[in-house]
């Protein structure tokens, strides 16, 4: 018969593995499920519905009830693109340099190094070493390293190579340095990472069929630590543009200096305006996701990850 | 370096005192070395010898100690390995893991600003049958194709000089014969010069010209694949390539074509001219497969050597040969190797058999065996002991 001929074929393959809907996987995923839904989730709702909220009529200063106040992300893209515009000029920047700096210094302990295993967790300690003191301290110190009665600042204009009334503080200068600063362990722990696992038989073969160090190095070296450069830029880059410490007045920023994030902060604690800064968080991590997204993509690193 | 043309004929290798110290170790004592031009030049010897040490030296991967490094009269000693007319097939292949095999296979031509390079690459991978796979990427080949590709990349630059660090040891029997055979044609179309390093002496004596036997940083011995099997100059040599009967004695008598040699009392005759030393204690031996057995006493005449009587300890049928062991009380233990003209093997353990082979095949080694290290002691390594199983297997396969 018909039918029976096509049931042979129409039955699972007999081989594949049994689909076994165990209860122990399905109770062992739930505390991480119930944890994003709580956590990540349910914020992203309450943000998404307090960047649509309106003022409450008559209400006070802070008052807002539900809404569909789409006009909410005009008003802040059209008073604010300042700010967005200079966060991602300053994360991008700041995600340069780091890489400009991170990478020889991950290749010297990764590559460099490795005949000399005391030397490279040596240096590897010295990268992480700043992480045992906090994030905030730190940048105060550098506050004061760059503040105007520094040594170093007087020295600068001692010898003329800042003018008498110039600062180092509150300057774009200061920020993306502080930035810089802040974000390279995480620039140069993937990176190393990578470079520590770059077959030097690569190298080799590529001096060997006619590629100098450089051709080696850009042909080679550069194309096998993408996963480690997309790492570390990613992991620079999007704290970096929503970073609201180093732009900070009571840091290394300065009037003229102030990021998206210093302008959500202040929308959220100072001016208690909601719902801007709800649309603020909303198109920061949209903008970035695009980035992102687009960045992966190109790098075309999908496999090498 | 020339860019945008191939080397149009093979180029001498000229290694002048070479010397190659790491620290904690000498990898080369002091090597020279000619390869000429065109030649298919291997270096054998058994892992450690500094055989892929001299092979990057040459490719400048290493630099060495001391000594010169001359490549079709020009000195390369100072030159950069990108700067060098050479290619690499490498023994870990090294094939670039983020480029697919096509690209692989034209980076040099691209280096080198070659014109048509895709359609030379696609030539050169149809040569070993793997134009079809150009687009996958070299993880998605298998251990024996990532081989060929390695082969396909260093080849398409038709290189003065072609490195090959045991390149075929992945491959498969019936690939590896194949490759050797193309190799082989290869070379002789193009004419360039091939310098081949490798632990196969089986491999080395089917496609190599000239073979030198390394051992310890040094060369022991240079010469055709006969010349090496028919004539060894050291008990090294006479062991790492097949296997050798050697004895050592007083030189006691002596003509003028031959000496005669004093072991247990009995003596062996060798001609001078296969004799590197003609006085004094010497070591002397002859190939298995030199030896015929024989059941009862032979005459005693003057154109064969006797031993025996002698007991046979061990039997093993190999298919085309037999092997025997004969233990004989004084002398030690023989190993006798007979084609099997006849079905099976003709004695058997136990048996009492005299062992006769003609003077001529005999040879006398160089090695003083009164010197420092007492050379004609079999190598028994386990490594020299696997790598010729590993030989005898192949050339049963073979043959079977």
């Amino acid at each position: 018969m018909a039918f029976a001929a096509f049931s042979s074929t129409a039955a699972p393959p007999t081989d594949a593995p049994p689909r076994r809907r165990s209860k122990v996987a399905l109770l062992l995923l739930l505390p991480g499920i119930l944890y994003l839904v709580l956590f990540f989730l349910a914020p992203l709702v309450s943000l998404i519905l307090t960047s649509l909220q309106a003022p409450t009529e008559f209400g006070d200063i802070g008052m807002y009830s539900y809404a569909f106040r789409w006009e909410n992300y005009v008003a802040v893209v059209e008073q604010y693109w300042p700010h967005i515009l200079r966060s991602f000029g300053y994360a991008i920047v700041a995600t340069v340099l780091a890489l400009a700096f991170s990478y020889p210094l991950a290749y010297f302990i990764g590559v460099t190094a490795r005949k000399w295993p005391l030397l490279q967790s040596l240096m590897l300690v010295l990268v992480i070493a700043p992480f045992f003191i906090s994030f905030l301290l730190r940048t105060l110190a550098w506050k004061q390293i760059l503040s105007d009665e520094s040594f170093l600042v007087t020295s600068l204009k001692a010898v003329s190579l800042l003018a008498p009334d110039a600062h180092l503080t509150g300057t774009a200068f200061s920020v993306i340095f502080g930035l810089t600063y802040n974000f390279i362990p995480f620039m140069t722990l993937p990176l190393y990472t990578t470079l520590e696992r770059l077959d030097l038989r690569y190298l080799e073969a590529g001096n060997d069929l006619y590629a100098s160090g450089f051709h080696t190095f850009r042909t080679v070296t550069i194309p096998l630590s993408m996963p480690g450069i997309v790492a570390g830029t990613l992991l620079t880059f999007i704290p970096a543009a929503g970073d609201y410490i180093n732009a900070s007045r009571d840091f290394l920023g300065g009037a003229d200096t102030q990021m998206i994030g210093n302008v959500i902060e202040a929308n959220f604690l100072v001016l208690l305006n909601y719902p801007a800064a709800a649309a603020l968080s909303i198109i920061l991590m949209t903008v970035i996701l695009v980035i992102v997204g687009v960045y992966v993509k190109r790098s075309g690193t999908e496999e090498l990850l | 370096m020339a860019t945008g043309a191939f080397a149009d004929r093979g180029a001498d290798l000229e290694l002048i005192g070479i010397q190659k110290r790491f620290p904690g170790f000498t990898a080369i004592e002091h090597l020279d070395l000619v390869i000429p031009a065109g030649s298919f030049f291997a270096l054998l010897g058994p892992s450690g010898c500094g055989k892929t040490t001299t092979l990057r030296l040459v490719a400048g991967l290493e630099e060495p100690t001391g000594g010169r490094i001359l490549i079709g009269g020009q000195d390369v000693t100072g030159q950069k390995a990108y700067q060098r007319p050479v290619n690499t097939v490498f023994q870990s292949y090294a094939l670039f893991p983020h480029m697919t095999v096509l690209e692989n296979v034209a980076f040099g031509l691209r280096r080198r600003k070659i014109a048509d390079a895709v359609a030379k690459a696609h030539e050169a991978l149809r040569l070993v049958e793997l134009d079809h796979l150009a687009a996958r990427k070299p993880v998605q080949l298998s251990g024996g194709q990532q081989q060929r590709v390695a082969l396909a990349r260093a080849i398409v630059n038709r290189p003065a000089l072609l490195l090959l660090d045991e390149p075929l040891g992945a491959l498969d029997l019936k690939l590896r014969r194949q490759m050797q055979l193309e190799l082989k044609t290869i070379q002789e179309e193009v004419g360039l010069t091939f310098l081949h390093v490798t632990h196969d002496q089986e491999e080395a004596m089917t496609m190599a010209d000239t073979i030198a036997v390394m051992n310890k940083g040094r060369i022991e011995q240079m010469g055709t694949p006969e010349l090496l099997y028919e004539l060894p100059r050291t008990a090294f040599v006479a062991n790492f390539l097949g296997q050798s009967n050697l004895f050592t004695g007083a030189v006691v008598g002596e003509t003028s074509t031959s000496i005669a040699v004093d072991v247990a009392g009995r003596s062996i005759v060798v001609p001078k001219a296969r004799s590197h030393r003609h006085a004094g204690d010497v070591t002397v031996g002859v190939r298995p497969e030199k030896i015929t057995l024989h059941r009862q006493k032979p005459e005693p005449d003057s154109a064969h050597n006797i031993i025996g009587p002698g007991r046979v300890t061990d039997v093993s049928f190999t298919g085309v040969s037999t092997q025997y062991l004969v233990t004989v009380p004084g002398v030690g233990t023989i190993i006798v190797f007979e084609q099997n003209r006849s079905f099976g093997p003709v004695e058997g353990e136990g048996d009492e058999v005299w062992m006769t082979w003609n003077v001529e095949h005999g040879f006398g080694l160089d090695d003083d065996p009164a010197g420092p290290d007492p050379k004609f002691v079999a190598d028994t390594t386990t490594k020299s002991i696997a790598a010729q199983r590993r030989a005898a297997l192949v050339t049963e396969l073979e043959e079977a």
